[in-house]
């Protein structure tokens, strides 16, 4: 089972840094979400597999009398996974507001804040600060 | 006194709630905010006090016990940052009443500016690394919040950027904690001290070490992983780029140095060696890069990336000196960088442009506004008395001791070549006579009373940057006892898992 964890770790980590080595923002996105079931997939192979023993007490015991499965790496993963549904619906608003606002998904295209000192780039400076003050 | 350790959490994040439940009033929710820094700041110094006094304080959370539990610890180091983060938030949040707009305002800039300084203290005081991770998150999402509240067209690309880097990093951070409680069946900091050593597998722990090298590497902006930062950090509002500059690169750092000191053994996978180098590159890029740009918020933003590279060739050399630069450097960097960015928007305000070229007769409109620039420009490059100085002499002298000839000559260099960006700022807007007329003398009140606002903060810290300098004794010392505590970490661990430390380490060998 570990082996097959692993496996599928491993072809998920492939597709997600191809998807991420896109230039569409989309693309990344993708890629984005995929890699983070990775690090999920990891720490749940990694923190043991135990089959068919859930880490339940019984009734008037204070610890559990036989072998069972290790609960912590489930909540560490349930904790990366709602941490990680936020930030993803975070990013695709701000793909979409980015699509939006320059008109394209091609990060090669995106290179308005980093516009050299030899473009118009200058003009727009003077215009936003005067909307600023 | 474990509500002193809970209090500068809860501090801002009551502050947060309190703000965004307040009317909708812009003065008096900034009021409230400014409020919360300040008692933050008080709480930070009580705390440094009482480590001070009594040594490092540990609080197991909810009562279970120290490896089982999240235990919060504050020691020399970072009490003291606490206390550094809480200066730097306090003079943000003053310069925010006058640098953000309303609809910035309205939008909540003051709660999430709040809770980015809740993640950054709770990173500073958690011992569990599961915690760090989730403290990095909140962090992360007030700055993502932050970078893009507003939504210019400039800082939607800018957040791109930085908003993706991030989430790589997260995402190896995760993996590499997931991987590391595969190894060693535990996350408290305390707990994981010692107990690396000894494992079988030191080959997997190498690459676990390595991912987290790359994980705080992204967040520290370290070369080769820096190229998020000056894509991002001057596209928000000055407010927002000055707290980013102060705070959120030294995080990494800090993470960084709690990561290779207190939970890895040391000289695992040539980490130090790799450390060395990406110090040294990083310094030189920095520099470099600063002297390459022409925007002087850009300006100011490679030498957050050069000032990240000192830091961590304090952490390479690895001495009770050298770490004590570090940590009295990490002081200073956080003031200054705040200091300078905030500098850089009034500059911004009153030229009109960030451009260089646009920029002129500054010297005769704002004089004040030169002096605590001129003063910045010196702490920066480290002339006595002020603040650079210390650590550069510092960090010379252990460069010297462990004839580290490379780094030293590297810091003496990279100190002169800082002298050329800066001076380049200072000639363009203070002292040429510029294109346009000189402003500040037809200023009308409600500018008046802005541009009072906006300088007040910058002058609190320019005054602490020369108090600093002039006395560096008190924080010599607690810099000193910091790089103790980091190097020797027997006080953390005693305070985290008291006496049990042997009794529980059976209890917590990982479940097969």
């Amino acid at each position: 089972m570990e082996i097959l964890l692993g496996s599928l770790a491993g072809i998920l980590m492939a597709a997600s840094v191809w998807l991420m080595l896109s230039r569409n923002l989309v693309k990344f996105l993708l890629g984005l979400v995929l890699i983070g079931n990775v690090a999920n997939l990891v720490i749940f192979a990694s923190g043991g597999l135990t089959y068919g023993a859930p880490p339940l007490i019984a009734e008037g015991m204070t610890a559990p009398t036989t072998a069972v499965a290790n609960p912590l790496p489930q909540a560490l993963i349930l904790t990366a996974i709602v941490i990680g549904f936020g930030l993803v619906a975070f990013t695709l608003v701000l793909a979409l507001r980015a699509y939006q606002e320059l008109g394209t998904v091609n990060v090669d295209a995106m290179n308005l804040a980093e516009a050299t000192a030899f473009s118009n780039d200058k003009k727009a400076t003077v215009v936003d600060m005067r909307d600023a003050a | 006194m474990s509500w002193l350790l809970v209090a500068p959490i809860l501090m801002p994040m009551a502050t947060a709630a309190l703000v965004f439940l307040a009317p909708a009033d812009r003065m008096l929710r900034s009021r409230i905010s400014v409020l919360g820094a300040g008692a933050l700041t008080v709480l930070g110094a009580v705390l440094l006090f009482e480590v001070w006094i009594h040594g490092p304080i540990a609080g197991d959370m909810g009562s279970w016990p120290a490896p089982f539990g999240i235990t919060l610890v504050a020691d020399l180091f970072s009490a003291l940052m606490v206390l550094t983060a809480g200066l730097a938030g306090t003079a943000v949040s003053v310069y925010a009443l006058a640098d953000i707009d309303f609809d910035r305002a309205a939008g909540g800039f003051d709660s999430f500016l709040q809770m980015l300084l809740a993640g950054v203290i709770g990173a500073f005081l958690t011992g569990d690394l599961f915690n760090l991770y989730v403290w990095f998150e909140v962090m992360l999402i007030a700055s993502f919040a932050l970078m893009t509240l507003g939504g210019d067209r400039r800082q939607l690309d800018g957040a791109v950027k930085y908003v993706a880097i991030n989430l790589i990093s997260t995402v190896l951070l995760l993996a590499a904690i997931g991987l590391l409680y595969g190894l060693a069946g535990t996350l408290n900091m305390a707990d994981l001290h010692g107990r690396l050593g000894r494992l079988d597998d030191q080959g997997l722990l190498g690459v676990v070490a390595i991912l987290f090298l790359i994980a705080f590497g992204i967040k520290a902006a370290v070369f080769p992983l820096f190229f998020w930062l000056p894509a991002s950090y001057h596209t928000p509002p000055i407010a927002v780029s000055a707290i980013f500059a102060g705070l959120m690169t030294k995080i990494g750092v800090y993470a960084l140095i709690r990561t290779f000191t207190l939970i890895f053994p040391a000289g695992i996978g040539l980490i130090t060696e790799i450390i060395f180098v990406a110090a040294l590159a990083t310094m030189a890029i920095g520099v470099l890069g600063a002297i390459a740009q022409t925007d002087i918020r850009r300006i100011i933003a490679f030498q957050v990336i050069a000032s990240i590279g000192f830091m961590l060739l304090g952490v390479a050399l690895g001495s009770t000196l050298a770490m004590a630069a570090a940590v009295f450097y990490m002081v200073h960097a956080i003031l200054l960088k705040t200091l300078l960015f905030m500098t850089m928007g009034i500059i911004g305000r009153e030229a009109g442009s960030f451009e260089l070229a646009n920029l002129g007769g500054l010297y005769r409109s704002s004089p004040g506004l030169a002096i605590a620039f001129f003063i910045g420009t010196l702490a920066l490059m480290g002339i006595p008395p002020l603040t650079g100085f210390w650590p550069k002499l510092m960090i010379i002298e252990s460069g010297l001791e462990q004839s580290a000839t490379l780094a030293v000559a590297t810091v003496v260099i990279y100190s002169l070549l800082t002298f050329i960006p800066l001076i380049r700022i200072w000639s363009h807007a203070f002292w040429s006579p510029g294109p346009g007329a000189p402003g500040g003398v037809d200023l009308d009140l409600a500018r008046r009373d802005e541009r009072r606002l906006l300088t007040l903060p910058v002058a609190g810290l320019a005054v602490v940057v020369v108090l600093i300098g002039l006395m560096p004794e008190p924080l010599m010392q607690i810099a000193n006892g910091a790089a103790a505590g980091i190097l020797d970490p027997t006080a953390y661990l005693d305070a985290v898992l008291g006496t049990h430390a042997d009794g529980v380490a059976a209890l917590t060998e990982p479940v097969r």
